[in-house]
């Protein structure tokens, strides 16, 4: 008969009030680990997201980050190919890195003239293929299906604009979008001509990219000033609106073809990006990834000053999602963790007063008091792992129930609905955290009981009614 | 204190209580439950404490069961200044050399009558072999072989207490405390746990120690000591040739 068994027996001696108090413990171990998956799933979607569109790590120009901004194509990067193909075939980079891809932001006017409406836009010139790789990633398989984008195989100045910008720009009938109000017609005469210098600018450009019929109803005309500072305007075909993740982006986003972008921007001149985005297998192979990529840069770069920033650091709203949700966890963990505390501080109180003269027979016995301390002691680690096991057992189960109901929610930041899964199998340091950390709680809230029980006086013990 | 001529056992006394004072504090008051007392507990005797409700009995007990301390004075149990010894030195002592038999039994519930006779050897380290032969035999000797795997619960007082004399003889302590062992039985059982209590005490040869106003188990008694108002009155002996004698005082 070890400490062990005989806690256990004792708390089958008043079996209703260890299971309530087991019980209280598994809601709690499973509310956390529910909780816990639920924001592991937002965490993990969010990266995806972030990951799928940006890569989990940007070459820029080192002064990009902070100033690019006000002015992105100044801070360009030329022999974007060598560095590019320099990382490929790099014998470290090489088996990590899944896509590299260059892209140029810029900032610019884009105007449907024909309806007298124009908006300033955040610029974006890709590669569609790249994208649709990327748009592929699935290190959490979250089995998240992003639509292809309809860049891809589209006219070289096809672009695709955001659904806030096609309303604003008076798209949404011609691009067929749906919950598109079309608003307050101008009160400018309808289908006015271009000014004139900016219709000769954009017949320009037009001819430079030979395969497009100008002035079709979904022909915008993108004014942007070049790398030297002068105005440059292309018309583009708006061949889809995709929803972006907030109004602000969705009223500006323009994407087009990288050579498109590049032609608006610097012309004739050397074309060049704003950034190289690296998209590896895997997130946790990022540190490795960052450490090797300045031997890589340095060889490559042609003495550019360069920098490499990861996910983290270009969406910090993706850091700060994160650090609400774990203070959200950390908060449950407390107000669970204490509830815990006082459920079994007084369930072992109550055993206490109820096994008093049992506690001076042991005491009579010889037990010292230290071995008085540990029973109780074993006897809150018991009802700790107990009802840590249940509550695992139990989300575990609701987590696979609702797995398996095919729910889906809206996040903040995204525009699509995304599968509402809870991660909590395979989460093996959140479940370890959490029942470790609760079964520790158990064990210290029995510590005062016991501790009490173990200073009683042996004689006023025995005469305890 | 003068003993009598008849000394069988004071050369090895199993208690010697020398000038033993007790105060309780009760509320504001400080009430003094032993006053003084000079005692020698002769070794491998049937001694029985008398005297009326409040004398002072229990706290006697308990002092020489080592689970309470004097306020005042010195007592000696098994060699052993046991009042200078720490906590933790006095809680080895009492598994090593005190048993307890107490009058409501006060057996563990959760555990069998086995697993209670067990339980001090288990506390001890006794190997589990070692453990079972003894504690079988003194199921036998107490009469409740079939009922080794009988729960407190299941068993009637005079089988509970019983046990409880299997389980303070287990560890063949020299000195075993008995705070009125029949007073919860009727008086059929009470006299069935006397002469089982009687019998064991010669069989092992342990120094049996009780508080009791049974009169039976006064009659059965070698030693009877007298106790009023918290000091001892008078001391009556058995000798061996079944004489009673009064030790001076």
């Amino acid at each position: 008969m070890n400490d062990l068994a005989l806690a256990a027996r004792n708390l089958l001696r008043n079996r209703r009030r260890s299971i309530a108090t087991m019980l209280a413990l598994a809601i709690g171990t499973a509310a956390i680990l529910l909780f816990g998956g639920y924001s592991k799933n937002i965490d993990y979607s969010m990266q995806t997201a972030y990951v799928r569109t940006g890569g989990h790590l940007q070459i820029q120009h080192s002064d990009f980050f902070h100033f690019g901004s006000g002015d992105p194509t100044a801070y360009g990067i030329s022999a974007y190919e060598k560095i590019s193909e320099a990382i490929r075939k790099d014998s470290v980079l090489g088996p990590m890195v899944y896509v590299v891809t260059p892209i140029l932001q810029f900032g610019g006017i884009a105007g449907n003239y024909s309806k007298g409406v124009s908006r300033t836009i955040a610029g974006l010139g890709l590669r569609a293929q790249d994208q649709r790789r990327m748009r592929d990633w699935d290190d959490f398989d979250l089995q998240l299906i992003f639509p292809p984008s309809p860049l891809e195989r589209s006219q070289a100045d096809a672009a695709i604009i955001g659904t806030g910008l096609a309303r604003v720009l008076h798209l949404c009938e011609p691009l067929k979008l749906s919950d598109c109000p079309e608003g307050l017609q101008p009160g400018k005469a309808q289908g006015e001509a271009l000014p004139d210098d900016i219709a000769q600018l954009s017949a320009n450009e037009a001819a430079a990219t030979a395969p497009t019929k100008s002035n079709t109803s979904n022909t915008i005309e993108v004014l942007a000033s070049n790398s030297r500072g002068a105005p440059n305007v292309a018309a583009v075909q708006v061949i889809a609106a995709e929803r972006q993740a907030f109004k602000e982006l969705d009223e500006v986003y323009l994407s087009l073809h990288l050579p498109q972008a590049q032609r608006l921007i610097y012309g004739t001149e050397t074309p060049k990006v704003t950034a190289i985005m690296v998209q590896l297998h895997h997130t946790a192979d990022i540190p490795a990834a960052q450490a090797r990529l300045p031997v890589v840069l340095s060889a490559s770069s042609e003495g550019q000053r360069l920098s490499v920033l990861d996910f983290r650091t270009l969406y910090p709203f993706y850091v700060q999602s994160q650090l609400l949700f774990d203070m959200i966890f950390g908060f449950i963990y407390c107000l669970i963790g204490s509830i815990v505390l006082f459920t079994i501080g007084n369930t072992m109180n109550m055993a206490v007063v109820e096994r008093t003269v049992e506690i001076g027979t042991l005491r009579s016995m010889g037990i010292r008091s230290s071995g008085i301390r540990r029973l109780f002691v074993v006897e809150g680690l018991l009802l700790g792992v107990a009802g840590a096991v249940v509550g695992l057992v139990c989300a575990l189960l609701i987590g696979f129930i609702v797995n398996h109901l095919s729910l889906t929610w809206l996040p903040p930041g995204s525009a699509n609905p995304l599968p509402l899964r809870l991660s909590i199998l395979g989460e093996y340091r959140m479940i370890l955290g959490t029942v470790s950390g609760l079964v520790v709680i158990a064990t210290l809230s029995a510590w005062w009981p016991a501790r009490r029980a173990s200073r009683l006086i042996i004689v006023d013990a025995l005469r305890h009614a | 204190m003068q003993i009598s001529d008849d000394d069988s056992g004071t050369a090895d006394p199993v208690a010697v209580l020398t000038a033993v004072e007790r105060t309780y504090r009760s509320g504001e008051i400080d009430v003094q439950v032993i006053k003084g007392v000079d005692l020698l507990v002769r070794h491998g005797c049937f001694t029985v404490l008398l005297g009326p409700s409040g004398s002072g009995k229990t706290t006697l007990l308990n002092m020489m069961g080592c689970i309470d301390r004097p306020t005042r004075g010195e007592i000696v149990v098994a060699g052993t200044h046991v009042n200078r010894l720490s906590d933790d030195a006095l809680a080895d002592f009492r598994a090593k050399n005190v048993g307890f038999i107490f009058q409501n039994f006060n057996l563990l519930s959760v555990l069998s009558a086995y697993e209670n006779i067990e339980y001090p050897l288990v506390l001890a380290g006794t190997p589990v072999k070692k453990r079972g032969a003894r504690v079988s035999k003194l199921l036998e000797a107490v009469g409740l072989t079939d009922k080794a795997k009988s729960r407190p619960g299941q068993l009637s007082g005079g089988q509970q207490q019983r046990v409880a004399i299997a389980r303070a003889l287990v560890r063949k302590p020299r000195l075993v405390i008995a705070d009125e062992p029949t007073a919860n039985l009727d008086s059929k059982t009470g006299a069935s746990i006397l002469a089982l209590m009687r019998n064991m005490q010669r069989r092992y040869q342990i120094s049996f120690i009780f508080s009791s106003h049974d009169k039976d188990l006064i009659a059965a008694a070698d030693d009877t000591i007298f106790i009023k108002d918290g000091a001892v009155r008078s001391i009556r002996r058995k000798r061996t040739d079944g004489e009673v004698v009064k030790v001076e005082r």
